[in-house]
């Protein structure tokens, strides 16, 4: 199955919608979209939106945490939004959810946390 | 054989066919195809050699020896192609030779025996989906009734994988001599992890002692998919739950340790992902399947266990292992 990108900027502020699956296969394409665009130095943040990813494996949490570190340096603010149960099981699994998914009423200042667990 | 011989044979198989049209001849023009390849002949040799043998036969008319020109020209082509294949050939053997000696060292990370201490049964089924896995376990015995054990899933597959294990290996080996507990050594590694390794890649692990003394298992997880712990006397599985943050997503990550006893009867079993991430048909196997599944299987002793429920595992997936495949079972006797 494939995976699709939507993607949509308001200024420095950018989403992006996936749909599909994020594996072994699919996974490059998100890291060439992601990757560069936590990067530059005029993009202040990134919300991915996750609503329509139906599976995702640990090649997909591999992007989000290299894109999380990449955040780090560069101050991007990045969070991902609407889990399904399935892809929210595997980011709480591996420690990444208290970190990239900001909890209900959580202000813009919320930053890439990597505070120990 | 000489380009001459070459030449002399298939002038007398072309002469044969002309004389007599038969499966022979055919049977006779495959073998030569075969011997051309051996040879390396290139396919604008082939026209080449096709023209010289028209010419032996007898007069050949202007025309028909001129279009040899172009059918060389056009077999050049094909003979540029021919000769990256070939080269592109050599190439992916010397990798595959380089592949298959890395993944016997990788075979030479992994222990070759399993603990055996009074009062404790233990089985493993390790299998990678390519040649080289990402999933690493290992075994270090302390003395006559406690071992250490780690079960870990590294990110991706392959060679980048295989490097990753090395590393972790070398690492555990050293923390072993240092007598720490599992949340420790998990802290540890964290920081092993997360300076060494490329940003995309993590490590998930469960690190646990067992102490055969007592029968019990103290261990502590890095955001790895639980385990079971399987209570005899309820016929019931819970999962081996844990906390704690996949080595090398942040730094200065902390680990809980937890400690179960086990009773007689009683089984952990311990897992990759590999295990419980795989598709029936087009829907995603749950977790509470897999229960059914070890439900079936309990009661044997671990090795046979494990053997079966690999065996019952792949007939689901239709023999296909997507993911590399690791079961560890403590079973306590």
């Amino acid at each position: 199955m494939d995976l699709t990108i939507t993607h949509t900027s308001n200024g420095g502020e950018h989403v992006l919608v996936l749909a599909g699956e994020i594996d072994a296969f699919t996974g490059p394409q998100l890291k060439e979209r992601l990757l560069p665009l936590v990067n530059q130095p005029d993009v202040r943040s990134v919300a991915v939106d996750l609503t329509a990813v139906e599976y995702m494996d640990s090649t997909g949490i591999g992007i989000f945490v290299a894109a999380m570190k990449a955040c780090r340096q560069t101050g991007c603010r990045l969070v991902v939004e609407r889990l399904s149960p399935r892809v929210e099981r595997l980011f709480r699994l591996t420690g990444l959810y208290e970190r990239i998914v900001p909890r209900k009423g959580e202000s813009d200042e919320w930053r890439n946390d990597l505070r120990p667990m | 054989m000489t380009d001459y011989d070459l030449e002399e044979q298939y002038a007398r198989l072309l002469r044969d066919y002309r004389e007599g049209k038969g499966e022979a001849q055919l049977y006779g023009a495959q073998q030569l195809g075969k011997q051309l390849l051996a040879r390396n002949v290139s396919p604008e040799e082939l026209a080449d050699l096709h023209g010289r043998a028209l010419e032996r036969l007898g007069p050949v008319p202007e025309f028909v020896r001129e279009s040899f020109q172009i059918l060389t020209e056009i077999m050049i082509e094909y003979g540029n192609a021919y000769r990256s294949i070939h080269s592109w050939r050599s190439r992916h053997q010397q990798l595959e030779s380089e592949i298959a000696v890395a993944s016997a060292m990788q075979q030479a990370l992994l222990p070759q025996r399993l603990p055996s201490c009074p009062g404790v049964d233990v089985g493993l089924v390790s299998v990678p989906a390519k040649q080289m896995s990402g999933d690493y376990y290992d075994f270090v015995c302390h003395d006559s009734h406690r071992f250490s054990l780690a079960i870990a899933d590294i990110t991706g597959k392959g060679i980048p994988a295989a490097m990753c294990m090395s590393m972790l290996k070398y690492a555990i080996d050293g923390l072993g001599e240092m007598e720490l507990g599992p949340a420790d050594i998990l802290r540890h590694l964290n920081n092993v992890v997360e300076r060494n390794l490329d940003p995309s890649m993590f490590v998930t692990m469960v690190y646990g002692r067992y102490d055969a003394a007592v029968h019990r298992f103290c261990y502590a997880t890095a955001g790895h998919e639980p385990g079971f712990l399987y209570r005899r006397a309820e016929d019931r599985f819970y999962d081996l739950e844990g906390r704690g943050a996949a080595l090398g997503i942040a730094p200065g990550s902390t680990y809980e340790e937890r400690e179960v006893a086990l009773e007689p009867g009683d089984c952990l079993i311990l897992l990759t992902d590999g295990v419980t991430e795989r598709k029936v048909g087009r829907a995603y196997f749950q977790r509470e399947e897999l229960v059914s599944y070890l439900q079936g299987e309990v009661g044997a002793p671990a090795q046979e266990m494990a053997n079966r429920l690999y065996r019952r595992l792949l007939l689901l997936s239709q023999f296909e292992l997507p993911d590399d495949y690791t079961m560890i079972i403590l079973r306590r006797t």
